[in-house]
């Protein structure tokens, strides 16, 4: 086993500026180089980095890629891997870099050991395990990426989620689109209340009519933010109560109570211009005006 | 302030001071005769479960002596503290500050007096 692994560091030594070219020539044809994203200086830069590391850990002779001996090149393959998920690469792409090597590596192999099969058999396997694992780990990283990338995403809509407007001076409306979990109904009742501290207003108007499902837990944090805006001196009403959502409330047995509900926003801006002694009519006509 | 009073805490409450507090309102209702008692807390950052339970014996000590009490200006932390604890303080009429709690007593107090000099029947 040793004498092989050692093997194959060496053809990879002696033959590396061939291998490197023939290499890069694969990535050109396997139409995964994207000459939009990256440019070839770029690419060759990483092709060598990766065949020096590759022989470099080879030579270790050892088989499993969670290896210390490998470190270096597992490191190398997530960077590269990372990087070409936020340059926008598919995941097949990104594993070709590591996989295109295969073909060029094999025809020096089988140069070698011309008339060795056994030899030739043992040493593309090897290769060929190596490969595979090292392409999956950058599939792996990659994908990671992409997770983060979508987290992060995430906690921005997140953040633009729970917008508080003034529907009128001392009415505060504030439209939940989305579906309402705990830690996003917690941070609705927080930006509702600092509102209506800041903007000293009397009533909060929450409309839920872009909120697909209603749960138990739901209900309650809604309950709970009423509650929290009655502590504050302020009245909540709760407008946009969808048919389906009507019905799991009471099919839950959830007791909305006194809590006032209107049907639309503009049931509820009513109730607030009540509340706060307003009136809207129609605009009196000009006297001297013809209609 | 004419018929109503008005206290405003400063400092951070304990709970020595809750009941001083309470001893000293009772006290002050029945020697001024207030319709009205004004609780403002806005400057309070911390109010655990005793303090919330005290505003509202207050509350209802002074409901037995014919006075309103309206706590004004609670801080939002402190009403989702009080929120998650399940202290939902019902007994206890809340604006946002002195000016709208007072808004709040003088209507409540109209109100008594638009019930006083309707006609017996």
């Amino acid at each position: 086993m040793a004498v092989m692994k050692t093997r194959i560091a060496e053809v990879l030594e002696r033959n590396e500026a061939e291998i490197l070219s023939d290499w890069m020539k694969e990535q050109a044809t396997a139409l995964t180089q994207r000459p939009d994203l990256m440019k070839e200086s770029e690419l060759r830069q990483q092709s060598t980095k990766f065949l020096k590391l590759f022989r470099e850990a080879i030579a270790g002779n050892n088989l499993d890629i969670q290896q210390p001996i490998w470190g270096p090149v597992r490191e190398f393959i997530g960077e590269v891997s990372r990087s070409r998920a936020i340059q926008g690469f598919s995941p097949s792409e990104t594993a070709t870099f590591v996989l295109s090597l295969k073909q060029p590596l094999f025809t020096r192999l089988r140069k070698i050991h011309e008339g060795q099969p056994d030899y030739l058999f043992e040493d593309l396997w090897n290769v060929t395990v190596l490969l595979d694992k090292l392409g999956l780990y950058s599939v792996e990283v990659f994908q990671k990426t992409r997770e983060d990338v979508i987290g992060r995403q995430q906690k921005e809509m997140f953040e633009l989620s729970t917008p508080v407007v003034e529907l009128w001076q001392g009415i505060l409306g504030l439209p939940i689109i989305g579906t309402l979990d705990s830690k996003r109904s917690q941070q609705v009742m927080e930006t509702l209340l600092n509102r209506l501290a800041e903007t000293q207003s009397e009533v909060a108007v929450i409309d839920i009519t872009g909120v697909p499902v209603m749960d138990t837990s739901t209900a309650q944090h809604l309950l709970k933010t009423v509650t929290a805006t009655r502590l504050m001196g302020a009245d909540c009403i709760i407008s946009g109560i969808r048919p389906q959502i009507a019905q799991t409330i009471v099919h839950l047995g959830v007791n909305l109570g006194d809590v006032t509900t209107k049907a639309s926003m503009a049931g509820a801006l009513a109730v607030a211009f009540k509340r706060m002694g307003l009136a809207v009519g129609p605009a009196r006509r000009q006297s001297g005006e013809t209609a | 302030m004419g018929e109503f009073l008005l206290v405003t805490i400063q400092v951070d409450m304990h709970d020595r001071l809750a009941t001083v507090l309470s001893d000293d309102l009772a006290n002050r209702i029945s020697a001024t005769r207030a319709r009205g008692v004004l609780i403002d807390i806005s400057a309070l950052d911390v109010v655990d479960s005793f303090i919330a339970r005290m505003f509202g014996d207050i509350a209802q000590i002074a409901r037995v002596m014919d006075a309103e009490t309206v706590l004004v200006g609670m801080q939002p932390s402190v009403a989702i503290t009080l929120v998650e604890m399940g202290v939902a303080m019902t007994g206890v009429r809340t604006a946002l500050n002195v000016e709208k709690g007072m808004t709040l007593l003088r209507a409540r107090r109209e109100e008594e007096r638009a019930d006083d000099d309707a006609p017996a029947e």
